[in-house]
């Protein structure tokens, strides 16, 4: 699998620079964390790179034909759906103990038939992270995912993220080095305010 | 399976609760109505609820009474589903194809616009009365099931529409999951406006074109006879049958959307 080579991306809004010739190459099969600060464009740069977005200027190559999966900063839950429906909704053909295996791994076994309305904003960041975890995927990405959970939870949820995340081409987006240390993230990339 | 959940049910349980007829009011109203005839005392003016009832029995038992009710329901209804059917389907391409929203426009508005009694004429000069209902209750119908869905596809949510993009998810799923729990509620509401509609252009259609055998032409004889007592008792079928037909269709919509998300 080749490595997605980002190069020169621009973007602005209204005239208002957001990125500004930004490079960077995410090595396959490796986690690659970045550190920005609020506003700096972390996530205009995650919606160019999962085609959300067309950038000004520059390029990204490697992406062609590669399957997405994404944690956004936003949970993005259907909310009349239940945990197990909302996974499942992307992935039609995981079978559903396995779901709940993994719900259960995370500490959301016993709301799996909960709709997501009524989750705790903690749950359904959890429901959230597990969706793109369960995806099929060639390239993950995370856009603060641990964001909102406690401190127990926020180290159970690492753990079996890092787990599932072994070998996989991953982007993870953080304000919090700690996180990026706790997922063994060597590669890291940062992007600076304009 | 994707399940469904209790919450929305036990919502739509006290919504319909709360719109429920008392019968309390419709026994007061009915009061009024016997009160104001019997004051009256001219049964051509003001016939009493009383005699309705009576008359409305004494047609229930012709095979006439029947084959009206049976004319007049078919194509009402027929007209209803196919403004229902054509509406959601042209409220889809207009929100996928601009240039087919941009085409429907001024059609849409032309049809909201225009006086139903200007098209039954323009309609009886074109085609026969026997199917006007339909042709008319489909008209009035199309564009508020139109406008209601195009609505709802439009206010769907945008991030759950772009998460649906990065995961690949087929576009039928997405119309299951994503688009029809947020699009039913103004599919159902102007559902809920338009049946009333159609059955009221549909039977003035019937009233102006006098398809023989029809309720329009029923109400239409007791009005050139000054037969009130017809005039009412008919009036009260059109009620009833609009009444019977507005509550099954909602049902049947509600059911069938949890059957879906039950599958």
């Amino acid at each position: 699998m080749a490595d997605i080579c980002i190069t020169g991306l621009c973007k602005a809004y209204d005239g208002k620079p957001v990125l500004r010739d930004f490079s960077a190459v995410l090595p396959a099969g490796r986690v690659t964390g970045l550190m920005a600060p609020s506003g700096a464009g972390k996530t205009t740069l995650l919606r160019i790179l999962m085609g959300l977005e067309q950038p000004d200027a520059g390029s990204v190559t490697g992406l062609e034909g590669r399957r997405m999966s994404a944690v956004f900063q936003e949970d993005r839950l259907c909310d009349n759906l239940d945990a197990v429906a909302n996974i499942r909704l992307v992935t039609p053909g995981l079978a559903r103990a396995k779901t709940l295996d993994a719900l259960d791994a995370v500490g959301l076994g016993s709301c799996a038939g909960q709709p997501a309305r009524e989750l705790s904003g903690g749950m359904r960041r959890r429901v959230a992270l597990l969706r793109a975890l369960l995806a099929e995927y060639d390239v993950l990405f995370l856009d603060e995912p641990f964001k909102g959970l406690d401190r127990d939870t926020r180290t159970r949820v690492i753990a079996d993220t890092r787990t599932r995340c072994a070998g996989r081409t991953v982007l993870l987006v953080t304000h919090d080095a700690g996180e990026l240390d706790a997922m063994g993230v060597t590669q890291r990339l940062t992007l600076e305010m304009i | 399976m994707i399940s469904t959940t209790a919450v929305d049910m036990k919502k739509g349980r006290d919504a319909r609760g709360r719109r429920t007829i008392r019968a309390w009011a419709v026994a007061f109203w009915l009061a009024v109505w016997q009160a104001v005839s019997m004051a009256l005392d001219q049964q051509i003016l003001l016939v009493s609820p009383v005699r309705v009832l009576v008359r409305l029995a004494g047609l229930a038992v012709t095979a006439e009474f029947w084959g009206a009710v049976l004319f007049t329901l078919l194509r009402i209804t027929g007209g209803f589903l196919l403004g229902a059917g054509a509406g959601v389907v042209l409220a889809g391409l207009a929100s996928r194809f601009r240039r087919v929203e941009e085409l429907l426009a001024p059609a849409m508005l032309t049809v909201k616009s225009i006086p139903v009694a200007s098209f039954i004429i323009l309609a009886l000069i074109w085609f026969s009365s026997r199917n006007l209902a339909v042709l008319i209750s489909f008209l009035m119908v199309l564009p508020v099931i139109y406008t209601s869905t195009l609505g709802g596809i439009r206010a769907a949510d945008r991030q759950l529409l772009e998460m649906a993009q990065v995961f690949r998810i087929p576009a039928l799923r997405r119309v299951r999951y994503l688009y029809v729990p947020q699009v039913f509620p103004y599919f159902h509401s102007a559902c809920a406006a338009a049946l009333g509609l159609s059955w009221k252009s549909g039977v003035a259609a019937e009233v102006i074109g006098m398809p023989q055998g029809s309720i329009g032409e029923q109400l239409q004889q007791a009005k050139v006879y000054l037969n009130t007592p017809d005039l009412f008792a008919w009036t009260l079928v059109i009620v009833l049958l609009s009444l019977a037909f507005e509550k099954l269709f909602l049902l049947l919509l509600r059911r069938g959307k949890r059957a879906l998300e039950r599958m």
